[in-house]
């Protein structure tokens, strides 16, 4: 990972790979959601309506995947001060609230047709929503120390990133600890309750979605970059004039 | 399951929210980053 601090040697392998993942995740995408849409059969209790799984799931997997990198970017920049971190950690923000945001609002979408209901305060729904406000609040952190212009306040968002993941086991096990009328997990790792005509569309869409995401990061991350790499040169040169 | 329903409705709204959030996701981010990375030339050039 240190290989990539340098932010030329960054730029230099994030200049090809984020046109790459944004357009591979594009294609891969529509395809699956298509597949899901008009191959997928119906299922027989949730009826047609068990087509929004194929956005949901993966929407609500990348909002907790989406904090674990700032989590993890948080622990790089606290402990190891890697240079790219915090900025990894920034870039993770907004793509994980708008995917927490989706998985949300198609949650409730399909809690209508399937449970007679947009919304119940149950222990699934209100971790998710917490999550989403621990996006914000993280956004409005980092907004608020790249503004303050003296460095020092950094290091709290990146221990609100820390502290706030601890949301994510209580998202993942709250259909176990909870009443819930949330479904338990259909997927472990190695194991499925799915049938494969759901798991191969899911899975596929889920690859789509990841790439999206990942693409959008390099995104954000050559954004935030190029802006502090100006506003450093720009202050520079009117030290120099003055 | 609710058979008074049309479930496609519910369907194509989530469909389109969620695949109109991601377009509009990755088009804000590759036109900042654009901007971000002009911006950066022309203060080289200044």
């Amino acid at each position: 990972m240190h290989g990539f601090a340098n932010p030329a040697r960054f730029l230099r392998f994030a200049r090809w790979l984020t046109p790459l993942l944004l357009a591979a995740g594009l294609v891969i995408t529509g395809a699956s959601l298509w597949w899901g849409l008009a191959r997928a059969p119906a299922e027989a209790l949730q009826g047609d309506s068990v087509r929004i799984l194929f956005i949901h799931v993966p929407t609500a997997w990348l909002g907790m995947a989406g904090w674990m990198a700032i989590a993890g970017a948080s622990m790089a920049e606290l402990v190891w001060r890697h240079p790219l971190a915090g900025i990894a950690a920034r870039a993770a923000a907004a793509p994980g609230a708008v995917f927490t945001a989706v998985c949300l609002t198609t949650g409730s979408l399909w809690g209508r047709p399937a449970w007679n209901t947009w919304w119940v305060w149950d222990g699934r729904l209100t971790s998710m929503l917490v999550l989403l406000f621990l996006y914000f609040a993280y956004m409005a952190l980092a907004s608020a120390a790249e503004n303050d212009g003296q460095g020092g306040n950094a290091r709290i968002p990146a221990i609100f990133g820390l502290v706030g993941a601890i949301n994510i086991p209580v998202i993942h096990y709250s259909v176990i600890w909870w009443y819930s009328i949330h479904q338990p997990p259909s997927l472990s790792m190695g194991k499925s309750a799915m049938s494969s005509e759901f798991l191969y569309p899911l899975l596929a869409s889920t690859i789509g979605f990841s790439l999206i995401f990942g693409g959008v990061v390099l995104a954000r991350m050559r954004a935030i970059l190029a802006d502090a790499q100006a506003e450093a040169r720009l202050r520079r040169k009117a030290f120099a004039e003055d | 399951m609710r058979a008074g329903l049309n479930h496609w409705d519910y369907v194509i709204a989530a469909y389109a929210l969620g695949i109109g959030a991601t377009m509009a996701l990755v088009a804000w981010s590759w036109l900042a980053m654009r901007r971000a990375e002009k911006r950066r030339e022309r203060s080289r050039e200044k």
